[in-house]
């Protein structure tokens, strides 16, 4: 049932993008409109204890782009993130309901592997949290425990390339073995992006990845999402209106754990349908 | 009788002192447009300490010399040829017939004419000087309580005065516990001296051989005082009681912070910190009757001989003891490490077990070890367990299954029944106490260090 669901609503958004496209061609719309829905989540409700911090979630997540939750603190944006890789099992007294499909398949189904899910679904944190180990030993965790690399050429080549990716490699490539902590902030956040990638995931979810980083290197890491755009599907949580609009093709704008409105990023932000979504935008709210 | 009256008169003073300085204060913020730099309870605060202070400091003084004044007073009363006839034993005797009498005690034997008169006039210089003394306390008390009054106006700093008072208080209460590990140290140090001139420091820190003498078999040897076996035997119990407690107690502490559920942790974190709470001589008699004859039936099936009393056992039970204080130090260690490094690791796809191994001790491993040295230091001045269990044997040798001795143990030997502190026999305590201090000290610097240095690392 909700898989099929997932499938009517698909295809009326194709064909509003489709819509959008015609009226607005920008590139990444036209790109938008191919691309294959990777998430797909149905009524997700999540109570912390006997609060209930979201109110039935139901959006779907295009492969290969980069959808930005947006909305005031507290609305639920990041409860709604740590849903999609089960981060929320690790904080005692969450509960979630409803169902979140990754390729069809129920995340929350009781056979299914949360290792595995983690290890398809990375995560990169609000605050730079490089684990207190050599900047080598980082990058190379992930994949030590999933067992991704026979020997030490393969973790080598592993952890080089994931540190090309991130950007990271050439302003650290002489001092691997010096401890990831002592990097600037925005250095660690890309360490952290790096290690993420290691693992080899789909889907990488950023919960406000740069609200602890000067512009600088905020510009860096919006660049960095970009160009990662291209071989994952990103979700992005960010306070920043901006960013979100600098940074992503979808945005859904979620308010006191409810999801009011969700679309191409410059429909929302430009013609938002929603009244709290326009007050939101224009500065109104949070 | 005359500390209450005493206590009495001070509260007293103290509540008017506090009323009228609060008065007058009030008294000033009546007419409109004044701005009082301080709350009224401030003025009452500053009269009280104003009243307190010299008349404490009157009792104090008070307190110096009045010994000296009476026994004085006391001496004067005897007549000049008695005086000359005694020695200093019977002058103490005296002058005791003469208090006892002085007091209503009463005496036995004969009363002399000169004791009774003596005995009266005491009473009374008693009864006058602590009426003077009362009466300049009070006086000094009201004069301290006025001039402070008359300090009342509106601009008076009473609120930073009142909080320089209660620093300066605070200053003194921590003083007083500085100043009394000092003394102790410093008594410590000079006594251990005073064994050093008996006994060669090299034949104490270096001999094999633990036989002291006691000074009633006769003078001359005073026996042999090798601190080895006792410090071999310290060692062997720490070693062992570590043993217990290291894995047991960190394992714990990972269960309740990272596996329990709330209920639980709140269900056994204090059971655990209540076996913290037993008395140690409990333990103690728990190792001699229960631990030590199961751990010898045990070795006897399986063909070991192993003592009842023995470093195993003391080690043993000294674990246990221990394992509350490790766990609940390591608990709150693993709570300081950040959140965000655990959803870092679990956000890798790691599991609980790999985010504890890899992340979470690595991250509070130096903390951890700081847990571990203030425990080892405990361990190493525990005494009541040993003394019941470890056999006292001050014997060198390395097997745990046979008694031993500690330094502890030692000290509580020398010290019983033998006191006089003239011989080596009973000062060694000191040179023991000082070597056990200083282990202890060195051990607390190197934890206290490395909790501080992890500290600064997440904060």
């Amino acid at each position: 049932m909700d898989m099929l669901a997932g499938k009517v609503k698909m295809t009326a958004q194709t064909v509003d993008a489709a819509m959008n496209a015609a009226i607005n061609p920008a590139a990444n719309l036209a790109q938008l409109v191919d691309r294959p829905i990777r998430l797909t989540a149905r009524d997700v409700t999540v109570h912390y204890g006997a609060k209930q911090a979201l109110h039935g979630i139901s959006i779907d997540i295009p492969d290969r782009a980069v959808t930005a939750f947006i909305g005031p603190s507290g609305c639920g944006k990041s409860t709604f993130l740590r849903c999609i890789n089960r981060m929320n099992d690790t904080i005692e007294g969450a509960r979630v309901g409803g169902t979140i499909l990754l390729d069809g398949e129920n995340i929350y189904d009781p056979d299914l592997d949360v290792v595995e899910l983690r290890a398809r679904v990375g995560m990169v944190f609000q605050k730079p949290n490089p684990f207190p180990k050599s900047i080598y030993d980082n990058v190379a965790y992930g994949a030590r425990i999933h067992g991704l690399a026979r020997n030490k050429t393969d973790l080598d080549e592993i952890v080089v390339s994931s540190l090309r990716k991130a950007g990271l490699f050439e302003e650290v490539k002489d001092r691997l073995n010096e401890p990831g902590t002592g990097l600037s902030g925005g250095q660690q956040q890309r360490l952290c992006i790096a290690r993420a990638i290691a693992v080899g995931p789909e889907v990488i979810l950023m919960d406000e990845p740069c609200s602890a980083l000067d512009p600088i290197a905020t510009a860096i890491i919006e660049e960095l999402i970009d160009e990662l755009r291209e071989n994952y599907t990103i979700v992005i949580v960010t306070h920043s209106m901006q960013q979100a609009a600098r940074v992503s093709q979808r945005t859904a704008f979620f308010h006191l754990g409810n999801l009011i409105e969700q679309g191409v990023t410059e429909d929302i932000f430009t013609n938002p349908v929603n009244k709290q979504t326009q007050d939101y935008i224009m500065g109104r709210i949070g | 009788m005359s500390t209450f009256i005493v206590a009495g008169l001070l509260l007293v003073l103290l509540g008017l002192a506090y009323q009228l300085g609060w008065s007058k204060s009030r008294a000033l913020s009546t007419p409109q447009g004044v701005r009082v730099h301080s709350r009224g309870q401030y003025h009452g605060a500053l009269v009280a300490l104003w009243t307190l202070v010299p008349a404490v400091l009157v009792l104090g003084v008070w307190a110096f010399f009045s010994p000296g004044v009476t026994h004085w007073y006391t001496v004067s009363q005897i007549p000049a040829d008695v005086l000359a006839s005694l020695d200093q034993v019977g002058l103490n005797q005296q002058m005791q017939r003469i208090r006892d009498l002085a007091s209503g005690f009463g005496v036995t034997g004969e009363l002399r004419t000169f004791e009774e008169a003596a005995g009266q006039n005491l009473a009374r210089f008693q009864l006058l000087s602590f009426l003077i003394m009362l009466a300049a306390a009070a006086g000094l008390g009201v004069l301290g309580l006025t001039f402070a009054r008359r300090r009342i106006n509106p601009r008076l700093r009473a609120r930073n005065e009142v909080e320089r008072a209660i620093s300066w208080g605070l200053i003194a209460c921590s003083a007083v516990a500085i100043l009394t590990t000092m003394g102790i140290v410093a008594s410590l140090v000079t006594e251990a001296f005073r064994f050093f001139t008996y006994i060669n420091p090299l034949d104490f820190f270096f001999g094999t051989v633990w036989a002291p003498k006691f000074s009633s078999t006769g003078a001359g040897d005073a026996g042999q005082y090798g601190l080895l076996p006792l410090l071999t035997g310290t060692l062997m119990i720490s070693a062992i009681a570590m043993l217990v407690a290291v894995p047991v107690g960190l394992m714990t502490a990972i269960y309740l912070n990272q596996y329990a559920h709330a209920n639980l942790r709140k269900v056994v974190k204090p059971i655990i910190e209540i076996l913290a709470g037993i008395p140690t001589i409990v333990y103690g008699f728990f190792a001699l009757v229960t631990v030590g004859p199961f751990l010898r039936d045990f070795g006897n099936t399986i063909g070991l001989s192993i003592s009842a009393t023995s470093a195993l056992t003391a080690g043993l039970v000294m674990g246990v003891m221990i394992i509350p204080f490790i766990s609940s130090l390591s608990d709150d260690i693993l709570n300081q490490v950040p959140r965000t490094l655990r959803d870092g690791a679990y956000g890798l796809g790691a599991t609980q077990s790999e985010t504890i191994r890899n992340v979470l001790l690595p991250a509070a491993l130096p903390g951890i070890v700081g847990a571990f040295l203030l425990a080892v230091s405990r361990a190493i001045g525990e005494t009541m367990i040993v003394v019941l269990a470890a056999g006292n044997a001050p014997i060198l040798r390395g097997n745990p299954l046979e008694p031993v001795s500690t330094i502890t143990v030692s000290i509580v030997n020398q010290l019983t029944g033998d006191t006089d502190f003239t011989g080596p026999q009973s000062l060694v305590a000191f040179a023991l106490g000082l070597t056990l201090f200083i282990m202890t000290l060195c051990l607390n610097i190197v934890a206290l260090y490395i909790v501080r240095r992890f500290r600064e690392q997440y904060e």
